[in-house]
């Protein structure tokens, strides 16, 4: 334990920390910003808007994504909004009652001044998007409008219709297609991102292999980025894009960069429900819904009638029973396990058993259909489509899904990892949720992390280390660790492509993702997470023998790329499990079924870990190394997070 | 049911491709499009044959990643859906379908059903944005927005970028995506300074990619998943006439 985590948290009162820590950092003059060099790994909400604010200051800057445009991350599906602490409802928000929300909703597990400086800086967020274009819906007055989200009890979510995550990555997009026209940008497309290079325990590059042609090629920087979000494909079955992978944050990882809180998973409570075995993805239907939908289930288990011949009577409203002041807009973690929970008491309905209703009746019967139509049709439509059911006419069945990630890679206040050079934005780090997000407030999160902050930070590093960092003082690109990182990397895939065994990466990620679902899933013990940790090992020892991957290395290889996802998410699905079974205590999305109160709500342990648990890589078939941060909260008092 | 699938193989930008013939056996009707794909995928690896290139990541409908040209119709003729979103209960036992990639000079094929897009990519760099940079934006209510205003702008912001409209139609046009993008900046505040600008520089760059010209056939709203309307078409044709009138042209 001889690293001691250092947060960097600015003195003074919580208000006033980002403030006077804007003032204090140091900057790069104007005139030398185009000396330094920046990588960007991914382009969704947090690393397009870094890569193009750090390009507007004049700094070079390269970005990487697997996909075929920059245009296409995961950030685009984001359905519900952005919230921010406008207070334009007059309802009663701030700033602070924001940042009050977010620490309360992410069960005191958060960071407290990052989730300060998020709520403020939250305000500009909006702003910098209505000036980009970004169509955010209006009232009539032609102001901006707003509507209450995924446990808020202010209407402080900003939206665009069921787009917002799209229409907000387009305007970063569009503003980094700008710097790109001007040449201060390049975009490399189709190119992932393969290992990370550390020289002198700074993270001074990358290693990528462009997707069409094969190559493997360095990349050298005085910073990277990595924005390339959350881990939640460890399950298999999730609501992230089939490509979203944990391998750029887990390679940083193993060149010692420190992985926090794994275990903070979120469940998202409004999925469709799984439908046969040759489901690919689990698609979410936005939260919104539950603005205006019921959720139910019968009272009887077992009870097979169609919902429209079970009566009221018979009907367990089971959220508004149990949360009588959120009933249900309760947040997701809680709304998800009272879901699993009446399942696993035999009421679930739809095939399988595992789904509950989400009715609209009452609703279209209080404002109309066409009212309805109007705020969701986009949603119906999508159901339908999924489910060739009619949500106007029966209730939607819906069921708990991996969504979200709340951990990630450790980060302090300016989000440099512990490996100097190494900053990490957006669902990719661990800071701002604790163990569970609020509704609307990843794109708020990815967007304050590039537009507002790494511009900053960035600049600090940059001028704290300009004898070590900037033109020149660049390792060249034929340096011998870039070199051994190549000839890794290249050894690596071409290990994959020999192996010549029976079995597909799809069949490996399959049998492993089911097998986190069931033990380290909504719900996790002692006992099944113990099994868990003793089998896994066996998948990622088989892998490299019973691999079978078609094709070459030098070629467009899907099966190649998702070969060295699906091993990394075995390898990674170790340290999630190991993280579960060593935070003794409930908080959040991590519910240990020995640490409930007798109503099943979770019990935290305030007094062993109120803190983040932070894993050091330990070399191969070794035992992580765990470092704690202490968290502690000066404003709030933590208290048992209730909702009724 | 069981169905014959006729998929274009082709495994670089460099090789002639051809037609090849498959069968997909038992699938499932509550399975997506993709999934079917995934399953003859498999079976492939598993015979140690290089299984079907095809772009797709969301399958929500929402990314823009996939497309393909069912039994000839982009994204396959239902109607504001994308390709990832078709479900085989669309289709009966016993059908063919014949599956292609988009089909136009500036997308050209990488492998497979894959294609080339970065045209796309282009033409909003060459002015598919308002130039403010992060950092002095005044308070989003500053300005209002008529909603009337705000909506049409959001109908055109829908597009996804997929490029079924270009691969639609007969010319090749991608008039309807520099529409889009034009339109929902031109139809908001935030986008006056560069109006004329913008419509011009993307025009030319749409027309420099090689995309040919629009002939009023509306094919492209008819394979549009986020049925994008043909008549932001009619309003670029507005804008760049206004463009060249004023003046911008020369700049």
């Amino acid at each position: 334990m001889a690293v001691t985590l250092n947060s960097r948290i600015p003195g003074g009162p919580l208000a006033q920390k980002w403030e006077r820590h804007r003032f204090e950092m140091k900057l790069v003059n104007p005139a030398n910003k185009r000396k330094y060099h920046v990588l960007v790994v991914g382009t969704g909400l947090a690393g397009a808007s870094a890569a193009a604010s750090l390009a507007e200051l004049g700094y070079t800057v390269e970005t990487f994504c697997f996909q075929d445009s920059p245009r296409r991350a995961h950030s685009i599906a984001a359905q519900g909004g952005i919230n921010a602490a406008k207070n334009y409802q007059n309802d009663g928000d701030s700033i602070y009652r924001l940042y009050y929300d977010t620490i309360k909703g992410g069960d005191f597990r958060s960071r407290e001044a990052n989730v300060y400086r998020l709520a403020q800086i939250s305000v500009e967020i909006i702003d910098q998007c209505v000036a980009q274009g970004v169509p955010f819906a209006r009232e009539y007055g032609g102001l901006l409008a707003n509507r209450s989200f995924g446990g808020a009890q202010v209407s402080r979510t900003f939206y665009c219709r069921g787009q917002t995550g799209q229409q907000l990555l387009l305007g970063a997009y569009q503003a980094l297609s700008r710097q790109i026209s001007l040449g201060h940008v390049v975009s490399h497309p189709r190119a992932e991102m393969l290992d990370l290079v550390v020289i002198d325990g700074r993270a001074r590059g990358i290693v990528t292999r462009n997707l069409v042609t094969g190559a493997i090629q360095a990349h050298v920087g005085d910073a990277v980025i990595l924005a390339t979000g959350g881990y939640a494909n460890v399950f298999y079955l999730s609501t992230n894009a089939i490509a979203c992978n944990v391998t750029a944050t887990y390679r940083a990882y193993k060149k010692g960069a420190f992985f926090a809180n794994p275990c903070y998973t979120q469940i998202h409570p409004t999925c469709i429900p799984v439908s046969g075995e040759h489901q690919s993805k689990l698609t979410l239907m936005s939260e919104s819904l539950r603005n205006d939908g019921r959720v139910w289930v019968s009272k009887k288990p077992g009870d097979t009638r169609h919902p429209s011949q079970i009566p009221d009577s018979d009907r367990d409203y089971y959220l508004e029973r149990m949360y009588p002041s959120f009933g249900n807009l309760a947040p997701r973690d809680i709304s998800s396990r009272a879901a699993k929970r009446v399942c696993d008491e035999g009421r679930g309905v739809g095939p399988g058993a595992r789904g509950v209703y989400l009715d609209f009746a009452d609703a279209i019967k209080r404002d109309g259909r066409a009212k309805i139509h109007e705020k969701y049709d986009n949603l119906f439509e999508m159901y339908e489509r999924i489910t060739g059911e009619n949500a106007y006419e029966q209730p939607m069945r819906i069921y708990p899904a991996p969504h979200y990630t709340m951990g990630g890679l450790w980060v302090d206040y300016n989000l440099m990892s512990n490996l100097p050079g190494l900053f990490v934005l957006g669902e990719a780090n661990f800071s701002d949720h604790g163990a569970n997000r609020l509704g609307a407030s990843a794109l708020m999160q990815g967007l304050a992390d590039g537009y507002f902050i790494i511009p900053y930070t960035i600049g600090d590093y940059f001028a704290n280390n300009a004898k070590v960092v900037g033109q020149s003082a660049r390792p060249a690109v034929d340096h011998a660790e870039f070199k051994t990182a190549e000839a890794e990397a290249v050894a690596r895939t071409s290990r994959l492509l020999s192996a010549k065994g029976k079995k597909t990466p799809a069949e490996f990620h399959r049998e492993v993702g089911r097998l986190m679902w069931d033990n380290c899933g909504m719900a996790r013990n002692e006992q099944g997470l113990k099994e868990l940790i003793r089998k896994l090992p066996a998948y990622r020892e088989s892998f490299w023998n019973e691999i079978l991957i078609p094709g070459s290395r030098e070629e467009l290889n899907g099966t190649l790329e998702r070969a060295g996802r699906v091993l990394d998410f075995l390898e990674f699905a170790e340290l999630l499990a190991l993280d579960a079974l060593t935070r003794n205590e409930s908080c959040g999305g991590h519910f240990r079924e020995e640490y409930q109160y007798e109503d099943g709500e979770a019990k935290r342990n305030d007094e062993k870990f109120q803190n983040v648990s932070a894993w050091e890589y330990a070399g191969p078939r070794k035992e992580p190394i765990l470092h704690s941060e202490p968290l502690e909260f000066t404003e709030v008092k933590p208290t048992v997070r209730s909702y009724k | 049911m069981n169905l014959t699938l006729r998929i274009w193989r082709q495994k670089d930008a460099k090789s002639e491709g051809r037609m090849v013939e498959y069968k997909a056996a038992n699938v499932s009707p509550d399975m997506s499009l993709l999934e079917m794909l995934d399953v003859v995928n498999e079976e492939l690896i598993k015979k140690g044959e290089s299984p079907i290139a095809f772009d797709h990541d969301c399958r929500e409908g929402i990314c823009g990643a996939c497309g393909l040209v069912i039994n000839g119709v982009a994204h396959g003729g239902f109607g504001g859906t994308t390709t990832c979103q078709i479900h085989m209960r669309k289709y009966k036992d016993g059908d063919t379908l014949t599956l292609e990639p988009w089909r136009a000079g500036p997308f050209p094929v990488i492998r497979d059903l894959t294609v080339d897009r970065n045209s796309f990519d282009r033409i909003i760099q060459s002015g598919g944005f308002v130039s403010v940079n992060a950092g002095g934006a005044p308070d989003g209510n500053a300005l209002p927005v008529p909603k009337e205003k705000a909506e049409s702008a959001m109908d055109a912001a829908a597009c996804i970028g997929c490029g079924a409209c270009a691969a639609a139609c007969k010319n090749a046009s991608a008039m309807l995506f520099v529409a889009a993008k034009v339109s929902h900046l031109a139809n908001l505040p935030q986008g006056q300074a560069e109006r004329y600008r913008r419509a011009l520089r993307m025009i030319s760059q749409h027309d420099r990619e090689g995309f040919g010209n629009c002939t009023n056939q509306y094919e492209c709203e008819a394979v549009c998943p986020k049925k994008i309307s043909v008549k932001f078409i009619a309003q670029l044709n507005r804008e760049y006439m206004r463009a060249s009138l004023t003046g911008a042209a020369r700049e």
